[in-house]
């Protein structure tokens, strides 16, 4: 029986029969990952508390028929805890993790990039290092940009002109000059599109430094272009809890 | 799995199969014993599952499983009805009634969030919560929901809006084991965790 060991953060958890549980996992190494913790429901579970979603886990499995099997796990960040206590964090970790899930859906398939990206995220987040809905979008517009669907704040989407332009579409891909624009694209302030390209690069001491209007029509735009580059809705979407 | 079989026995292992906490080799054990029994035992069975969908009935106050408008524990006259324990499901109102720890009244969510699967707060019995606690005879909330992610989420979504209301709100205390289901817990342990309730800070 083949058995490996990786990094992984929890995604998910279903219960399986009368004590087993489900987890989906993203690993560092082995992309989505699909396997069942034994027993960890009952009280007497050494490791049912660390099977839990959010956390960053040292997991060993084997390779079953059908599913993987977990044998051994430890904690390497326990930020479930921290999480699930406030629940805007969990809303907002909850979104994240079903966008992973999507972004990464072939088991087994590497992305790792995808893996460190919500790492990072999630440990942001337990931190409370910046305001969750700031964490929540940089994470999304990232995740998309790594999925191969970054969008553009600056130039323009379409002739690459150089902005500061004054329109938004997300099936067009972003900032649009007049001369592309489509009728009926939004038009966002130009600290929107500031903040968004912030958000996309990572640049936290401009994201910090942005007022709560232009963090509600970001996270608006992030949101209609996730939901353009996604097949079904993401389900946890509305009910996040900005902070 | 059930192609295997044909015709009436694979529809019933097919119909196992979607039990809680049947797989399918279960479902194949439950319905070659079904098909080994006698008739009678096989009628009666039936006949049960046939009653409870008919007879029982979800309490109009509390949500647990009742049969009749109201469930037994809500027409029980002798329970204190200051303290509301809010659990997710009726089982778990078995679960603590064995501990004998608590004779308050019951709400039952119906579930917890779990935003994934599209539940929120609006998906459960949340507003019929707080129409329980308008007029002030309440003065403790007790959340007993699971131990688990989305059991700490519901209550961390209702002690923040429970805060503001002017009643103790409290937590079972942590000796639970992470992770784990409430109805797993042994009487003695949900018992001391009973005992052992912290106030939630909103
Ligand atoms: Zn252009
Ligand atoms: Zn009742």
């Amino acid at each position: 029986m083949r058995t490996y060991r990786d990094e992984a953060v929890v995604l998910r958890t279903h219960d399986l029969g009368e004590a087993d549980r489900i987890l989906t996992m993203l690993t560092r190494e082995h992309g989505l990952v699909r396997a069942v913790a034994k027993g960890v429901r009952r009280t007497s579970s050494k490791f049912g508390g660390r099977l839990e979603p959010f956390g960053v886990i040292d997991v060993q499995l084997y390779s079953g028929r059908n599913l993987d099997v977990v044998t051994q796990v430890d904690t390497l960040a326990p930020h479930g805890r921290s999480i699930m206590a406030d629940y805007g964090l969990y809303t907002t970790a909850t979104a994240m993790v079903e966008t992973a899930a999507r972004l990464t859906d072939v088991e087994h398939e590497p992305a790792t990039q995808q893996y460190l990206l919500l790492a990072g995220a999630l440990r942001a987040l337990a931190d409370r290092r910046h305001a969750s809905t700031l964490v929540l979008d940089s994470y999304l517009l990232r995740a998309l940009a790594v999925a191969g669907w970054a969008p553009t704040f600056a130039s323009c989407a379409r002739c690459g002109q150089d902005g500061p332009h004054r329109a938004f579409s997300a099936p067009m891909g972003g900032a649009l000059c007049t001369d592309c624009r489509p009728p009926g694209a939004a038009a966002p302030a130009p600290e929107t599109f500031l903040l968004l390209g912030a958000l996309l690069a990572g640049d936290w001491s401009v994201a910090d430094g942005s007022d709560e209007r232009h963090r509600r029509e970001s996270s608006g735009l992030v949101s209609v272009y996730l939901q353009w580059h996604m097949e079904r809705q993401l389900r946890s979407l509305r009910h996040v809890v900005r902070a | 799995m059930s192609t295997a079989y044909e015709g009436a026995v694979a529809d019933l292992i097919a119909e196992l199969g979607q039990l809680p906490g049947v797989g399918p080799k279960g479902a194949q054990r439950i319905a070659f014993h079904v098909l080994a029994s006698d008739t009678a035992d096989v009628a009666r069975l039936a006949e049960a599952l046939i009653q409870v969908k008919a007879r029982v009935r979800f309490c109009v106050v509390c949500g647990n499983v009742a049969e009749a408008e109201k469930c037994r524990i809500c027409v029980d006259e002798r329970r204190n009805d200051t303290q509301i324990c809010v659990v997710e499901e009726p089982r778990d109102v078995v679960a603590i009634e064995r501990t004998r720890e608590f004779r308050g009244r019951y709400h039952v969510l119906g579930g917890a969030i779990n935003p994934i699967n599209g539940i929120g707060p609006d998906e459960l019995r949340i507003r019929e919560l707080m129409t329980r606690l308008a007029d002030g005879t309440v003065t403790e909330v007790i959340i007993a929901t699971d131990p688990n992610v989305e059991g700490e989420a519901t209550a961390s979504y209702l002690s923040r809006l429970l805060g503001s209301m002017g009643l103790a709100v409290t937590r079972l205390a942590s000796g639970l084991p992470v992770g784990g289901d409430l109805e797993y817990a042994d009487e003695i342990t949900l018992g001391r965790a009973f005992e052992g309730r912290v106030t939630m800070r909103a």
